[in-house]
Parts: structure tokens; C-alpha cells; sequence
């Protein structure tokens, strides 16, 4: 079994409340870090575990605590991103749901590090009873003295506030989520200045991703060497991951980083191979904004090593035979399913987010939509293929957010990885019209041995 | 002595230029002038905050700068990122810049129509400009367009918001020149659209000034619509005594009539500083209300860039050729065959007079009043 860090508890009964977390050893990092370590120290420890920010990016989450402002007389803040928008992605609303303490006892020791006093958790509207479940912690953290002025009489204050979305992914940007967060359209900031130097109402900032400030709980508590122990290389510590699609354990799992993606996929621990004794045919690996990998490189990286899920792994160092961690939304298609319709629902997502500021996304996302509906009904043509892929490319890069580029990627990998899926469409209208796939004649799924043990 | 400030080194395209730090890439381009100088179409210098959206003026940052020479990965926005001292910069001269405005420029033409013919923004239009240097004859783009109808904000301004695209010029313009803010973007995405809150009319004593700033044709002076060609009229300085505004202002003229009033502009087509120093943004009296030669001190006509359509017909210290006919004809003045004024309908009415756009309605109903 897999060493757990963050879920570890979040079966125990009445976990959500905060006796029974306190009495499961709960707030000792608040305790530890105020009682005894300056905030440098915290950031130190953090720097020490090799964490890294689980929202996406993988940017290293002590530097980017360092490199926060810290101008005399003015406010700094941090902002939890709950936002959790990416389709595939729904591990933070899982630690949100059964263990709200684990961030907020989290959020304390990471504001007193940064010497934030007001800190926020920007949550998705429609996670609407998550929100209540945080606000019922809040409340309670607040009434046990955990929040409020001269915390454990350190003489450091804290408040949280939680603070529901309009319901866009936009808004999980960082910068346009602190748009929304004063209360304006939720449209990307153009950086620099980034959030550390001007962020929340012009302040010094501070956007890390629920799991990532979950994970400050056990970095503190255990040390960052222990932490940096667990994993491999610059892929430190334990990651959760969403996995979805047809499997037949979907769901939401803690894993020690370095495990291989076939012992994640087929092991009982996990997933439990793929659902209706199918063959694997692709994987998103990331979350929907990610290259997807055809079942070969999924499971051995370019040069025929095994894939193992840790963020080097799975990116293949850049190359188109790899894709990305992402923020671990993992999704899984058997032979049955086809990549030219999943790619079309992509990008309708993609056209329906973009918040419409910079001119190639905002009318390259919508273009690429109407032809991949076009070539999925069997109306596209042979050139369509080539157009999407110019389009992707003249996307990709030249926007202001990465929105642009999450809307190329899937798009740019699912030409590369499955160009005779696309062509089939084209050259078998009535059928792709219907719905008769006759998948098993092009873009073979692999045969993989499945583990024994 | 005042203490010496250390200029910035850049190279753009080739070309060495000393510039202030904290200049972005696009002012020091300008400097420069010509074919350095990357199109833009949502910056305005006199816009905080405008620039970064459209993406025509990426640029390629070749060398970061003296310090750190190592290229950018990603083409970048010159309107927003400012030079370093020694930063070696590639616009003209870069092929991922120009495929990459390739691209741009045909993402903008889906949803705007190049109907220059009937625009009133044709021979001032920044995008009429880019569509010649960076389009295509056609386009790859097979699916609907938006559509959408005219729309009346209020009464000197009306929306094509066929033609908008979206580059947010207009809005930081009544956030920044006027006191109140009626419009903005409504919706996400290619469904972002030009939108009053509930049909609000614009109506502040400023808000004439987003029609300038407008690099398209989407809107419009509904005082001018549809009277002459832009390259038909001829731009004079003007000033007046005004209570609200500098009322340094451009009229627009054909003979001695004043079809349009607008605020002085630079070669980058943005609004001059007044004589005093002051941001030239104009006021809807001076735009709107004074049609008339006489409402105005007319200084002389504006100087226009040769390069540009207006400067046809448009003459600057010319001196009137002197009448040859007479002398030819021994004396005699030429017989006219035929006074235009007799036979077209349209000398018989002065355009100016016209309340709003000069259509065929409104032209008649102005006869009926004669
Ligand atoms: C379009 C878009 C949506 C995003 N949505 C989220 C999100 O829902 N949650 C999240 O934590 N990060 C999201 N991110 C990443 C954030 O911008 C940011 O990098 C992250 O919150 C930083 O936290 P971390 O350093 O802890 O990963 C998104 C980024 C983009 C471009
Ligand atoms: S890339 Fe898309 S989402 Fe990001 S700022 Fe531009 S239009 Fe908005
Ligand atoms: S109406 Fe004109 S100025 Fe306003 S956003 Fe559209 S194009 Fe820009
Ligand atoms: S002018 Fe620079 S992005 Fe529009």
C-alpha cells in the first residue's frame, strides 16, 4: 500500500468536524509552525520537500513563496484556488468535501509563512455544498481559536474567507480569478507584474492550488526531508489523482509519485483495469487540457522505459511522445471510444471558456469547434485536418493566458497521435454520421499484458 | 547639471535606438518609425492599461537583453513588455512574426466584414491597413458570421458590432475620460459582444471620444455616417472657446462645409496632446454641435502622412495654380454647357445641414424643408 499524506483520514467518521479532527492529531502544523518556527523557516521546509504547486504548472511552491513582495506597510495575501474547473479534474473537491480542515489548518501555517492576515479560498459556484462544508469549518476553526487575532498568543492574526465563483474555468487563472475575487470580470491579467509583486487589490499574492496548501500540513509536521523522500527526482511527495472514464475503479486516489501509470491503471489498489474487460486505447494523463497519449506511449516513454506518473515521466522532457501531470485528472478510453468526437467536445469546452480577450483564442477556439463538429458528423474534408492543425499552431503560444494553449494542445496531440481516426471520418461519411465507428479497423488499441499480481 | 539618465539600448530589426527604461518595445519601435514599428490595434498610449489583447504587435525578443542574451521562448506582446539595455528585438525581420500576424490577422477578418466600401471608417481603418499587408485574398474560414443589428447608442453614436473586434479601446476610454461607464463586454468567448447595461444610451459630455479611438468601423458618428469619404474631405486645425474642452480639434471638410469634428491625431492615429500639454480628448459639443466654419478659428490644414489615402487631394502650403483658360481664350470666360448644381440633386443641399447620417430619406426630407 501506498504511503497516504493527505487522505489518510478522510474515512474516519465525522472527520468533517472539527473535534474529531482535532483528536485525530489536526492543527499540529498551526501549532509546530507559530509556536516554533519563524515564517522563513515554514518557507524553508516547504523549499526543503520539493513541493510542487499541484494546480497545474508544477512550479515549484517554495520559490514561488520567496518570490512574494514584501513592501513595508501593505497587505499580502493568499488565495486558495478551489476553483477546480478542468474537465477530468475533481480531486480537490474530494479533500474539500471529507476533510475541510486539512485546508484550512493548511491555509493558517501557509498565511503565517507569508504574513497574510486575510486569505481566501476562491471556490466553483456549482461546488455549492463544498462551500457550506468549508464555511461550517471556518466557523469552527474561528470558535476554537485557530483564526482571529494573536493566534496561540503568537501575535499572529488570521481570518479566512471562502468565496464562490460565477461558474467559468477562466476563472481558475490565476490572474483572472483575482479579478473575480474584487469583483470584476473574471479576464486574464497580463504579466508581468505577477500576482507575488501585484496581485489581490494591487497587494503582494500568493494563488496555490487546494492540494498544495493541503500539503504544507504534513511538510510541516514531518519535516520537507521526509516529504522530498517519498517520489523521485523533482516529483517529491504524494499526488492525488482524479482518474475517470472507463475504468473500472474510478475515483479519487493518493499516490506515493513514481508509481507506474500500468501498476495505476490495472492494480487493485487503483483502478482496476479497464471496465467491460476492454482493451486500453488512450489516456488523458492531465486533465483535459493535456496531450492525450495513445495506449503505447502511455505506458513506456519514447525510449521504451516504462511511463511512471511523476510530472518528468509523463512529459517525455517536451516531446510530442509525451504529455503532462497537469493537475492529475486522469482519463481513460477504452477501443470503443472515439478521439475525433472526444477532441470535439474539447474544444467546445474550450470555445465556451475562452473569456474572449486576445483574437486567437477567441475565434480560434470557436473555428476549430464548428470543424471538428463538421469532420465528427462526416461533413469535414481532407484539408480540414491540415487547417486545424495551422490553427492550433497559430493558437498556441501567441495568447495572453494558457487557455490558448490548453485549447491547441488536445487538439494538436489527438492529429498527431490519431490522424487516420480524422481521416476516417472524412472518408466514411455515412458511417461516422451514425455512429458506426468500425473503430477496430484503424488506430489499433494495444495489447497490454495486464499485472498478476 | 541635472543627473544624466541612463538610456536603454535596442536593436529592432537591425535598428539601434536609445530609449528610457521602462519603454515598452513597441514606443521604442515607434521611434524608429516605418516598417519597425508593429501594427497595433487595441494599445493607445493615451490608455492606461489598453495593449495586450489583439496580439498584431508580438514580436520576436531575439536577445533578452546584454546581461541575459537568451532568446524568449514565446513571441511577445510589444505593446506590454518593456525593453532591457541591450535587448535585440526581431519584427520585420522575423518569419515566426509574420506567420504568426499572418494568423492574427486572418482570426480578426472571421468575424469583421471588409466592407470598406460602405464603411466610415474606410482610409482611416487600422485593420483595413493590416487586412492589404497581412491577408489573403480569401479566407479559410466556411462557416456563418455573426450577425447582428445596428444598434442607436444614443444620439451621436451607433454600434456595427459586426465590426467590433473587441479590443476593449472604447472601454477603458469611458472608464478613464468620462465619469460614468454605461457600456462594456457582455459574454465570453466569440460570443463577447458590445453591450450597454439594459439598453443604456452613452450620453456623457466625453463619450463621443470612443468613436476615435475605435480602430474599426464599429463606431460611428451618426452625425457623419454616410456624408462624404473620409479621402474626400479635407482635415484642418481648428480651435474654438470652449468651457469643456481644450477645443483643439481636426474639421473635416469638403469646400466650406464642416462634416466632421474630430479630436487631433498623431501618426499612430492616437490623440495629440493639446498645445497646453493636456491629453486632446474632445468634447461631444465641439464633436457633435459646431458643424458650422463659422463656430470655429481655423489654423491651417493638418498635416497628413503621405502614405496615407486622406493625403490625396489633401494639400499642405499648396499654392492655387493660376486660371490658364482666360488667357488662352483671349480674355474671354468659357462657356458652360452645364452647372452641375442644375442637374444634381446633391449640390443642392449642404451636408452638413443634415441631422444624422446622409441617406436618400433624409436627404429628401432636408429638400422638403428647403
Ligand atoms: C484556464 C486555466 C484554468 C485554471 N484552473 C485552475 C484551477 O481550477 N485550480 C487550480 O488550482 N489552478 C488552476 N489553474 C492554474 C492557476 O493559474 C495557478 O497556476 C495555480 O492555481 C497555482 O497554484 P499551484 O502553484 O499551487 O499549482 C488554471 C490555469 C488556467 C490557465
Ligand atoms: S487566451 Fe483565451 S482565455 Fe486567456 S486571455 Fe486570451 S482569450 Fe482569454
Ligand atoms: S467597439 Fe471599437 S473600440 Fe470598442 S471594442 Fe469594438 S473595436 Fe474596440
Ligand atoms: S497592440 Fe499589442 S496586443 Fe494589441
Amino acid at each position: 500500500m501506498g504511503r497516504k499524506l493527505l487522505l489518510d483520514k478522510a474515512h474516519i467518521e465525522g472527520i468533517r468536524h472539527y473535534d474529531v479532527y482535532r483528536r485525530e492529531g489536526g492543527y499540529r502544523s498551526v501549532e509546530k509552525a507559530l509556536k516554533t518556527m519563524s515564517p522563513e523557516a515554514v518557507t524553508e521546509e516547504v523549499k526543503k520537500s520539493g513541493l510542487r504547486g499541484r494546480g497545474g504548472a508544477g512550479f515549484p511552491t517554495g520559490m514561488k513563496w520567496s518570490f512574494l513582495a514584501k513592501p513595508e506597510g501593505v497587505p499580502r495575501y493568499l488565495v486558495v484556488n478551489a476553483d477546480e474547473s478542468e474537465p477530468g479534474t475533481f480531486k480537490d473537491r474530494y479533500l474539500m468535501e471529507f476533510i475541510p480542515h486539512l485546508l484550512i489548518e493548511g491555509m493558517i501555517t501557509a498565511s503565517y509563512a507569508l504574513g497574510s492576515n486575510t486569505s481566501y479560498i476562491y471556490i466553483r459556484g456549482e461546488y455549492w455544498w463544498v462551500k457550506e462544508i468549508l464555511e461550517v469549518a471556518v466557523q469552527e476553526a474561528r470558535n476554537a481559536g485557530w483564526l482571529g487575532k494573536n493566534i496561540l498568543g503568537s501575535g499572529f492574526d488570521c481570518d479566512i474567507f471562502v468565496q464562490p465563483g460565477a461558474g467559468a474555468y477562466i476563472c481558475g487563472e490565476e490572474t483572472a480569478l483575482i479579478e473575480s475575487l474584487e469583483g470584476k470580470r473574471g479576464n486574464p491579467r497580463i504579466k508581468p507584474p505577477f500576482p507575488a509583486v501585484k496581485g489581490l487589490w494591487g497587494c503582494p499574492t500568493v494563488v496555490n492550488n487546494v492540494e498544495t496548501i493541503a500539503a504544507v500540513v504534513p511538510i510541516v509536521n514531518d519535516g520537507g526531508d521526509e516529504y522530498a523522500k517519498i517520489g523521485v527526482g523533482k516529483s517529491t511527495g504524494t499526488k492525488l489523482i482524479s482518474a475517470c472514464g472507463n475504468l473500472n475503479k474510478p475515483g479519487v486516489y493518493e499516490i506515493e509519485m513514481n508509481i507506474s501509470v500500468e501498476e495505476f491503471i490495472y492494480s487493485d489498489e487503483y483502478c482496476g483495469g479497464i471496465a467491460n474487460g476492454k482493451r486500453l486505447k488512450a489516456c488523458i494523463p492531465g486533465g483535459s487540457s493535456v496531450p492525450i497519449l495513445p495506449a503505447n506511449l502511455l505506458l513506456k516513454t519514447a525510449k521504451g522505459e516504462t511511463r511512471m506518473m511523476n510530472y518528468e515521466s509523463l512529459s517525455d522532457g517536451g516531446f510530442a511522445t509525451g504529455s503532462m501531470m497537469g493537475s492529475g485528472g486522469f482519463i481513460v478510453m477504452d477501443e470503443d471510444q472515439c478521439v475525433v468526437k472526444h477532441t470535439y467536445t474539447l474544444a467546445r469546452f474550450y470555445r465556451h471558456e475562452s473569456c474572449g480577450q486576445c483574437s486567437p483564442c477567441r475565434e480560434g477556439t470557436g473555428w476549430m469547434e464548428k470543424i471538428l463538429l463538421n469532420i465528427e458528423n462526416g461533413k469535414g474534408k481532407m484539408s480540414d485536418i491540415d487547417l486545424l492543425w495551422d490553427i492550433q499552431r497559430k493558437i498556441e503560444g501567441n495568447t495572453i493566458c494558457p487557455l490558448g494553449d490548453a485549447a491547441a494542445w488536445p487538439v494538436a496531440a489527438a492529429i498527431r497521435h490519431f490522424r487516420d481516426e480524422f481521416e476516417w471520418h472524412v472518408t466514411n461519411p455515412s458511417d461516422a454520421l451514425k455512429g458506426n465507428y468500425g473503430l477496430a479497423n484503424y488506430a489499433k488499441p494495444l495489447e497490454v499484458a495486464v499485472p498478476t499480481a | 547639471m541635472a543627473d544624466e539618465k541612463k538610456l536603454f539600448t535596442v536593436t529592432i530589426d537591425n535598428i539601434t535606438v536609445e530609449v528610457e527604461p521602462g519603454t515598452t518595445i513597441l514606443q521604442a519601435a515607434r521611434k524608429v518609425g516605418g516598417d519597425v514599428a508593429p501594427p497595433a490595434m487595441c494599445y493607445y498610449t493615451k490608455l492606461k492599461d489598453s495593449g495586450g489583447k489583439c496580439r498584431t504587435c508580438l514580436v520576436e525578443v531575439a536577445a533578452g537583453s546584454a546581461a541575459d542574451p537568451r532568446p524568449m521562448p514565446k513571441l511577445v506582446a510589444s505593446c506590454r513588455t518593456n525593453v532591457m539595455d541591450g535587448m535585440v528585438v526581431k519584427n520585420i525581420t522575423s518569419d515566426r512574426v509574420i506567420d504568426a500576424r499572418n494568423g492574427v490577422v486572418e482570426f480578426l477578418l472571421i468575424n469583421h466584414p471588409l466592407d470598406c466600401p460602405i464603411c466610415d471608417q474606410a482610409g482611416e481603418c487600422h485593420l483595413q491597413d493590416l487586412s492589404y499587408e497581412h491577408g489573403k485574398g480569401a479566407s479559410r474560414y466556411e462557416f456563418k458570421r455573426r450577425t447582428f443589428d445596428k444598434h442607436d447608442l444614443g444620439p451621436y453614436i451607433q454600434l456595427h458590432m459586426t465590426r467590433c473586434i473587441l479590443c476593449y479601446r472604447c472601454v477603458y476610454t469611458a472608464d478613464q475620460v468620462t465619469n460614468e461607464r454605461k457600456h462594456g463586454i457582455l459574454m465570453r468567448g466569440d460570443h463577447s459582444e458590445i453591450a450597454t447595461y439594459i439598453e443604456k444610451s452613452l450620453d456623457n459630455d466625453f463619450i463621443g471620444n470612443v468613436i476615435d479611438v475605435c480602430p474599426v468601423g464599429a463606431l460611428t458618428d451618426r452625425t457623419f455616417r454616410f456624408k462624404n469619404r473620409v479621402w474626400f474631405t479635407k482635415p484642418v486645425d481648428a480651435h474654438c472657446n470652449c468651457d469643456k474642452c481644450s477645443g483643439e480639434v481636426q474639421l473635416w471638410m469638403r469646400g466650406d462645409e464642416v462634416l466632421r469634428v474630430t479630436a487631433r491625431k498623431d501618426e499612430w492615429g492616437e490623440v495629440k496632446d493639446t498645445t497646453k500639454g493636456e491629453t486632446g480628448w474632445i468634447c461631444n459639443t465641439c464633436r457633435f454641435e459646431r458643424k458650422k466654419a463659422s463656430d470655429w478659428v481655423i489654423e491651417g490644414p493638418s498635416h497628413v502622412n503621405r502614405h496615407s489615402v486622406i493625403s490625396q487631394g489633401h494639400y499642405e502650403n499648396g499654392v492655387k495654380p493660376s486660371e490658364t483658360i482666360k488667357k488662352v481664350m483671349g480674355g474671354r470666360d468659357p462657356k458652360l454647357l452645364m452647372n452641375i448644381k442644375d442637374v444634381s440633386e446633391v449640390n443642392q443641399v449642404e451636408l452638413s445641414e443634415i441631422k444624422g447620417a446622409a441617406t436618400s430619406e433624409s436627404f429628401k426630407q432636408l429638400k422638403k424643408g428647403n
